[in-house]
């Protein structure tokens, strides 16, 4: 028996412990939902299932597992149960090029560190675009396949405001390659390491957010708006459209679609963390740690996210796209367009 | 067999199985996601060839976005699930001159790819011709030789793509009254 590399061994249990870390990212969202809607509106959210109710997503789980699983009778078969599919694998997929701290022995737990990633691309900017970009089909396909009128306006009102808003989210990237020259994740947060002194006292730390604000702002904004959040959550607007794009969708198929929406959230919000926020640096903080400063600033993003969405009321639907088209797009060409001349003048 | 080889085999396939489907498909809406399928697949053929831009350029370009615009055009139009039936009696495409047409056709592209195999026969296994440089892998690499080389060809699409979008704008807008 040929021995097996133990870096193999490494990589599927990275794998295995992403992908489940992922899952468990989702639940720990739609509890937290749960109660910081709760904590807004002044009541108290899920207290039963579990302490503070941290069982609820769980139980939430069994209820859809359990619930009958419906097909309308006009529907596509073959597409409308791939259409899930396709949302929650690229919502997966996306996080695979994500790095989430800088090697790590684990406190001395493993003899050699192992770097906190799945896959270091050196495109890996452009992959979670692409990744992006596939997710579209699982809402059409949805819509589409239904058959019916209210998930069908819900899958191409979530198409059209995807493709709209992905221009703004890839200026917002190429700005940041502008100014770290590379893009691979990885190398962009080391980019970010240290601060910026004044009089030889740290101020400020160097992350991309202080040189990038605008940049972080649309893409902040195109972020929501891909991932079909409140203010832009346009394609299940209740009062208009019943569910939108997952209407004839019950049991499980409508968990997939849910499960994909709040993977999505982690992953839009670990890749602003890596771009903008320093990754793992805390400047004053030491680096060894720095999955745990990485933690802690995916969780202030997401909460950033529950908050913007108990908060704003939606928009009308032509305001999202003259947002989109009128303000934000050429904001942020603007904003790139300054970012090279910057770049060009000060020498990156 | 190297990992490698059986990569290549199972993107080759899926590539080619999928093009294949594409056109015996009576649904169009399945067929554009089959076209999608191959499109993926020859992207997983591109980082096989260690060149993870192009790949990611064929996913977000092709797969991406020409497929969505395709799949709306689709939807939109409503284009019927086609009638097998109907198909013999009433195409266009079914008259005997165009069948003669098409079948001249493909039995010069079939010629055009035996053609093709039997002169690369000898050459399977050779390594291809400059890939020890990395030419292709490197994002830097691409844009300097697209803005110095091949600056006027880059342009000159520039230019026509430029001209396309105002003519569809021009075409799609409403007149005032």
């Amino acid at each position: 028996m040929p021995a097996i590399d133990p870096v193999v061994v490494v990589q599927i249990v990275l794998v295995v412990v992403v992908f489940h870390a992922l899952l468990l990212s989702a639940a720990g969202m739609v509890w937290a939902e749960r109660k910081v809607a709760a904590r807004l509106q002044q009541r108290f959210g899920p207290t039963m299932a579990g302490p503070a109710g941290l069982l609820q997503p769980f139980a939430d789980v069994l209820k859809l597992l359990f619930k009958e699983e419906l097909r309308p009778k006009a529907s596509d078969a073959v597409l409308f149960y791939i259409a899930p599919v396709i949302s929650v694998g690229t919502a997966f997929l996306a996080f695979c090029v994500v790095p989430f701290g800088p090697p790590t022995t684990f406190f001395g737990l493993l003899k050699e560190p192992i770097p906190l990633y799945v896959a270091d691309v050196n495109v890996a900017m452009l992959v979670v675009f692409a990744i992006a970009s596939m997710g579209v089909y699982g809402i059409v396909l949805a819509g589409w396949s239904s058959n019916s009128k209210y998930s069908l306006l819900g899958g191409l009102r979530s198409s059209a405001q995807m493709i709209s808003y992905e221009l703004c989210y890839g200026m917002a990237l190429a700005s940041v390659l502008l100014v770290a020259n590379s893009l691979s994740l990885k190398d962009v947060v080391e980019a970010q390491a240290g601060a910026w002194h004044l009089f030889g006292i740290p101020i400020l730390p160097r992350w991309f957010v202080f040189v990038q604000p605008v940049g972080f702002f649309i893409f902040m904004t195109a972020g929501i708006a891909e991932t079909n959040r409140a203010p832009f959550d346009f394609p299940e607007a209740e009062q208009e459209l019943v569910a939108g794009y997952h209407t004839e969708y019950s049991s499980m198929t409508f968990a997939m679609f849910f499960l994909a929406e709040y993977v999505n959230m982690v992953t839009v919000s670990a890749v602003a963390t890596n771009l903008f926020l320093g990754g793992w640096f805390l400047p004053p903080l030491p680096v060894w740690l720095g999955f745990v400063w990485w933690f802690a600033k995916l969780s202030v993003l997401l909460f950033f996210y529950l908050w913007i969405r108990w908060t704003l009321p939606r928009y009308r639907y032509d305001q999202l796209m003259q947002f989109g088209w009128k303000f934000l797009l050429p904001l942020s060409v603007v904003n790139l367009l300054v970012t090279a001349a910057g770049v060009l003048y000060f020498g990156s | 067999m190297a990992l490698n080889t059986v990569f290549f085999y199972l993107f080759g396939g899926l590539a080619v199985v999928a093009s294949l489907l594409v056109i015996g498909q009576r649904n169009p809406i399945y067929s554009v996601l089959l076209l999608i399928a191959s499109f993926a697949a020859l992207s997983g053929l591109y980082i096989l060839l260690d060149s993870p831009f192009a790949a990611v350029t064929q996913m977000i370009v092709y797969a991406g976005a020409i497929m969505v615009l395709f799949l709306f055009v689709v939807m939109l139009l409503n284009v019927p699930r086609e009638d097998a039936a109907e198909w013999d009696r009433s195409h266009p495409l079914n008259k005997p001159g165009a069948r003669r047409l098409g079948t001249a056709l493909s039995v010069f592209v079939l010629v055009e790819f035996l053609w093709a195999v039997w002169h690369m026969a000898g050459r399977f296994g050779m390594p291809l011709k400059d890939t020890s440089a990395g030419s292709v892998s490197s994002v830097a690499a691409i844009g300097r030789s697209i803005f110095t080389d091949y600056a006027f060809p880059f342009e000159a699409t520039s230019i026509l793509i430029l001209a396309a979008m105002v003519g569809a704008v021009v075409l799609a807008r409403r007149e005032q009254e």
